[in-house]
């Protein structure tokens, strides 16, 4: 049998409708006499709502609804329920959706939305996270005590801008201090910034006579629609229906529920006609949730040799106007915050706070590139000051089996890999012998930097997958799962997974690649690097189940005991002697003797996986498991720096991350390859800047820059393979991480060329010569 | 002098087909590709022409079809990407895993099919022009490299 | 999506377009004339402008012209960007047209439409500055050419029915050493913080600017700065700096501070390259 299972390159089962325009995406499901709903969005970041004047758009012919806040008392979140999906009585930030209009077409609707008029009242704006802790600050939300937590792990402040708090005590942090005799001190900013998905959030909903409710969306999280929905709504959740076609990129913008609300406020205004919401390019970078900002400062302690000894760290992450997944990343940062070091003494306090900046959800590494970026500069500033070879001074700080995490966790080998191998491989793979700053004339530089990440998801602790399998009567098997395909062809490692387990053909597994949660079974959300973790344990007990089936079937038919049976290119056979054999085609829709007589039925499999051994973290201490296991990485990047022009270009950018075990070599290196360009792009250009009143400037793709084609450097990615024994084949998550370590590598790299410290993202030409000559000719 | 008032049907040339489409002088080429055609191999990505999602070729060119009226493509033709039939850049994007979500790829396909068609041997710097047009978000770019460099190189 | 309605007219002829468009704003049509349309649809799809009509002018011959008559390199307002460097008659008009937006835009985006964009920079218009072109105007009295000093004055200046038919540039210019700098915030493919350019001509170089003020421009007391062999190089930058920071603007792409570090650079850079030519 050819090897189609685990550890070959696969081209992605959907790979011939992605070139010839056949793979459809929510939008792309056109039905005639479907409406339009499109948002009246705030122009103002902070203010009180005055007047909403709808009545010349009420007049327009095709206008068929027009909701606003007051029409609508849902107050919504996945955490901590404090926002409006329609802004009430007051906006908090710029885009913030204020007002719906139904319309016949986008047509009508776009000019209706010309003619509702908004009065707003200014009111002083918070426009940073370290404003929103201020003595004295503006407060945005004043009811905050009396919102509800949807989760036991969300402590939110009245009374300040804080609506959560995550807190990291280990050790001793004063007698780290003491014994360290070097200690450096930082602060770093990081803007908020966007996904950027090529395709914009979008939305569909109809609600049929039964009350039944069907939901399309640009979504990662089909499940979550489904629940929300209902919960929000007060619907039986088996009469909402949500399905997912192809998803034009997630990178966790698409986790969180937003126009799905919308959808169903609009087709309910309507009486339940079918509506569609599509994102414009500029609703999409600020009405929806964007990335997190981050502010820090960190104080870090190490021995004369080298060994940190304590790290002090307070993070204020910029949750913008409502919550969201706020809270969740404020944990992700405590949960991993001191990097993948060995250091006994942390503190760390998280505060997640609102700000008048757009709303945050889940972006790829999920606050790891971020707060990665400020340890990692930390680690390059101490070994310097230490004369340390920045590379060893890692090497000999890694966490190891038996340390513990800040968290408290045990590493193992298994939930940890092999951060010092990476580093090795990793200083082979960039040269990194041959100097990390060397003039090369002409005013240029060129200078290295490195970075390692390490990261664990962050799921709820009791979250679920699953896997229906079906035959088709010639013996080729129908995949069925709850996991979207949005990019990382989850769909392919799942079918590879099945391939492997019952040693068959990947091509005669098939797939179903749009989500429908009223046929395929609940999984979490697409998120956190966790598919093939959950749904490959789902999919290997699916398997089993089939495998269980088959062999007690083939075993009345050939009269022997199971477990003389065994399974491989579609055939049941005999171990001792494989020339006896049945085909699954003879047994999947059941067994038919010579003279009709017939036995079982269809084999069906299921499979269904939970996550466990999660915890909820201690309030004081943070003690807890929040994850499975980590993926560890190291990563550097090379740029030639021009010292008169302060621009730069990139040369390398490198990557070694121990992956457990490579199940689709290509695809993995194509994914890591991925995350590391969008973290070149965080580290030099994207962002949002902010006006003084909070409006958010770069609306647009004209003026919010993405990385382009030729501007990228040579690529280098490697693996380390450290087998992570409770995953599937032994693979760890990989899809987020290549983003992770590329703006600390970067910021490292460049801080070498100029020498001086860059502590602020992103590093565009005029920023660092800003930090170097401090804006003055 | 041509001149259109009003809604109006009009015929369009798309992918070697006369089709009748009822338009108005306001409407972009993307939307009718789109709505009345159901060709959605178009995409709308920012419809600023900013990211090259809904690139299609008018008379082998490629155009961002969010910023042309549809008036303007009358008497000309267009190929979306549900008019490439086994063109070698098609297969160079699957071999060379040059998309993941392929929400870009349409106008990818278009930018270097046309590129292969009206400069057969490129030079780097030709390659960067026309492909900076679009964007890709989740691959490196440097898997489209290679693919429009295999078809180039005539590997694929 | 444009969310209003409006007339559209492709004239064949000059005087078709401009008995067109008057007709058009005498019935209160607010008629705009089109050439590649990309700025006036993603305007129009914000909201940002509006008009009742639009007077295509791609199919009018006289607008349509690339290439020499005579002494002349002529060049047609609705010929595209893409078509200038393509042609590559002019390679500073070249490099400057291959700079603007990104390759698939500069096949839609026409010579005539940026020269008259209501977006600030309209980098083609400085090789027409440095080179003293002569544009063909197209009005209610027929065809008038004029010196480009005349109705370019930061932006295009025309009357009501009047529009840009053509540019004739001097061939004596297409051969000068010229150059042509254009730095950005960052990208390859943005607006500049600034494009700087120009020719060398009888051992006196001429400059214009885009993006270093809200509109573009060349200033013979600037150029007389940069000539001015008595004074080192970045002595001279510093004099253009100096005299130019009234009007050198602060935005998203860059403060005005970086801008003039910039602008110091880039004349410093020019000067050096420039000597031996």
């Amino acid at each position: 049998m050819p090897k189609t299972g685990i550890g070959v390159t696969v081209i992605r089962k959907e790979a011939c409708n992605k070139v010839t325009g056949d793979a459809k995406y929510t939008n792309d499901f056109i039905s005639v006499g479907i409406l339009t709903a499109k948002m009246v969005t705030s122009t103002c970041a902070h203010a009180a709502i005055k007047k909403i004047d709808i009545a010349q758009a009420s007049s327009l012919p095709g206008v068929r609804a027009i909701i606003t806040g007051d029409n609508c008392s849902v107050i919504y979140g996945p955490l901590l329920e404090d926002r409006p999906p329609l802004a009430h009585k007051k906006v908090r930030y710029y885009g913030e959706p204020i007002a719906l209009v139904v319309a016949d077409n986008e047509f009508i609707a776009s000019q209706a939305v010309f003619l509702i008029k908004v009065e707003y009242e200014p009111l002083p704006v918070v426009n940073s996270p370290s404003e929103a802790i201020r003595q004295g600050a503006v407060i945005l939300h004043e009811n905050l005590g009396s919102y509800k937590t949807v989760v036991e792990d969300v402590y939110p402040k009245p009374g300040t801008n804080i609506c959560d708090q995550k807190q990291i005590r280990k050790g001793d942090i004063q007698k780290g201090f003491f014994e360290s005799d070097i200690i450096e001190e930082a602060r770093f900013i990081l803007p908020q910034s966007d996904h950027i998905a090529m395709e914009t959030r979008t939305a569909q909903a109809k609600i049929n006579a039964d009350g039944t409710v069907f939901i399309r969306s640009a979504s990662q999280a089909p499940h979550g629609i489904k629940k929300e929905i209902s919960k929000v709504f007060g619907l039986e959740e088996g009469k909402v229906i949500v399905e997912v076609p192809f998803v034009g990129g997630g990178f966790g913008g698409k986790a969180s529920i937003q126009l799905e609300l919308l959808a169903y406020m609009a087709s309910k205004a309507v009486g339940g006609r079918e509506i569609k919401i599509i994102n414009s390019r500029e609703n999409d970078i600020v009405t929806s949730p964007c990335r997190m900002g981050l502010e820090a400062i960190i104080k870090l302690g190490a021995s004369k040799d080298g060994k940190l000894k304590a790290i002090q760290m307070t993070y204020l992450v910029d949750t913008g106007a409502y919550s969201d997944t706020g809270p969740r990343l404020a944990r992700a940062i405590a949960v991993d915050c001191t990097g993948p070091y060995n250091i006994d003494n942390v503190w760390c306090d998280v505060l997640c706070v609102y700000t008048n900046h757009p709303y945050v959800t889940a972006f790829r590494g999920f606050g790891h590139a971020s707060y990665t970026f400020c340890i990692e500069r930390m680690i390059d500033k101490l070994a310097r000051r230490l004369q340390m070879d920045p590379a060893e001074f890692r090497k000999i700080n890694s966490l190891l089996p038996n340390h513990t995490t800040p968290t408290q966790v045990k590493v193992t080998e298994s939930n940890f890999g092999n951060l010092v191998a990476c580093i090795d491989k990793l200083k082979t793979l960039i040269n990194w012998e041959e100097g990390d700053r060397l003039e090369i004339g002409n005013d240029k530089i060129k200078a290295k930097g490195m970075a390692c990440l390490w990261k664990t998801s962050n799921s709820p602790p009791d979250e679920v997958s699953g896997v229906f399998l079906t035959f088709n009567e010639d013996g080729s098997i129908n995949l069925n799962c709850g996991c979207v395909e949005y990019g990382p062809a989850m769909k392919t490692t799942a079918a590879q997974i099945l391939s492997e387990k019952l040693k068959m053909d990947i091509n005669r597994i098939y797939v179903n690649m749009d989500v429908n949660t009223k046929y395929s079974p609940k999984h979490w959300k697409t998120v956190a690097s966790m598919t093939t973790f959950m749904l490959g344990r789902a999919v290997l007990r699916a398997a089993e189940d089939v495998i269980r089936q088959l062999k007690s079937l083939a075993a009345v038919v050939l009269r022997c005991p199971p477990e003389n049976l065994e399974v491989e290119d579609e055939k049941i056979y005999v171990k001792s002697d494989p020339a006896i054999f049945l085909n699954f085609k003879d047994l999947v829709h059941g067994y038919k003797y010579n003279n009709g007589n017939s036995v079982e039925g269809q084999i069906l499999g299921r499979g269904s996986f939970i996550m466990s051994d999660i915890n909820v973290l201690d309030k004081e201490t943070g003690k807890g498991k929040a994850g499975p296991y980590w993926t560890v990485g190291a990563q550097a990047v090379e740029i030639e720096f021009d010292k008169k022009e302060y621009t730069y270009r990139f040369i390398k950018a490198a990557t070694v991350m121990d992956a457990g075990n490579l199940l689709n070599p290509s695809m993995a290196e194509s994914l890591v390859k991925g995350g590391m360009c969008m973290g070149l792009g965080l580290g030099s250009r994207e962002c949002f800047n902010y006006g003084p009143e909070g409006e958010v400037l770069d609306t647009s793709l004209r003026s919010y820059k993405v990385m382009h084609f030729g501007e990228t450097p040579q690529y280098l990615v490697e693996f380390v393979e450290t087998p992570q024994l409770d995953s599937p084949y032994e693979a760890r998550g990989i899809a987020e991480h290549g983003i992770i370590g590329i703006p600390a590598a970067l910021g490292n790299a460049l801080s070498v060329a100029v020498q001086a410290e860059l502590d602020e993202l992103p590093l565009v030409p005029e920023t660092i010569w800003r930090i170097k000559t401090g804006g003055v000719l | 002098m041509y001149s259109l008032k009003g809604k109006n049907i009009v015929q369009l040339n798309v992918n070697k087909e006369i089709h009748d489409v009822v338009i108005r002088p306001s409407d972009v080429l993307l939307n009718t590709l789109r709505d009345q055609l159901g060709l959605t191999g178009a995409k709308p990505g920012c419809e600023n022409g900013d990211c090259g999602a809904c690139t299609v070729l008018i008379d082998g060119w490629p155009v961002k079809s969010c910023l042309m009226l549809t008036v303007e493509a009358l008497g000309k033709k267009i190929t979306t990407v549900e008019g490439l039939k086994n063109v070698p850049i098609q297969k160079a994007f699957i071999e060379k895993f040059a998309f993941q979500c392929g929400y870009c790829t349409s106008g990818f396909l278009l930018v270097c099919h046309a590129l292969a068609t009206i400069h057969p041997y490129p030079p780097d710097i030709v390659i960067d022009e026309w492909l900076q047009s679009n964007i890709c978000r989740c691959t490196s770019y440097e898997e489209i490299g290679n693919a429009v460099r295999a078809i180039l190189s005539g590997e694929i | 999506m444009i969310s209003f309605d409006f007339e559209y007219y492709r004239p064949d002829t000059l005087k078709e377009a401009v008995d067109i468009f008057l007709k058009l704003d005498k019935e209160g049509k607010s008629p705009v004339y089109y050439g590649g349309g990309t700025e006036l649809i993603s305007m129009a799809r914000v909201g940002s402008q509006s008009f009742g009509a639009v007077v295509d002018i791609k199919n009018i011959p006289e607008c349509k012209v690339l290439g020499f008559n005579a002494d002349t390199l002529c060049l047609g307002s609705a010929i595209t960007l893409s078509d200038i460097t393509e042609a590559n008659y002019f390679p500073l008009l070249s490099k400057t047209a291959g700079r603007i937006a990104d390759h698939t835009m500069q096949g839609k985006i026409t010579f005539g439409g940026n020269l008259a964009s209501t977006i600030i920079y309209r980098e083609t218009v400085l090789p027409l500055l440095l080179t003293n072109a002569r544009l063909t105007v197209a009005g209610k009295n027929g065809l008038a050419e004029v010196e480009i000093g005349q109705v370019f004055k930061e932006r295009l200046r025309l009357q009501k029915g009047e529009f840009l038919v053509k540019a004739t540039i001097d061939k004596k210019f297409l051969i000068a050493p010229y150059f042509h700098v254009k730095k950005t915030k960052n990208e390859k493919i943005d607006y500049p913080l600034i494009t700087a350019e120009g020719l060398k001509l009888d051992g006196y170089v001429r400059i214009a600017f885009s993006g270093l003020a809200s509109y573009p421009f060349r200033e013979a007391n600037i150029e007389n700065m940069l000539n001015d062999s008595s004074l080192e190089f970045s002595q001279r930058a510093d004099k253009i700096v100096q005299a130019l920071s009234g009007v050198i603007t602060s935005d998203l792409y860059g403060s005005a501070e970086y801008r003039k570090y910039v602008l110091k650079n880039t004349i410093v850079n020019i000067l050096e390259t420039l000597k031996d030519q």
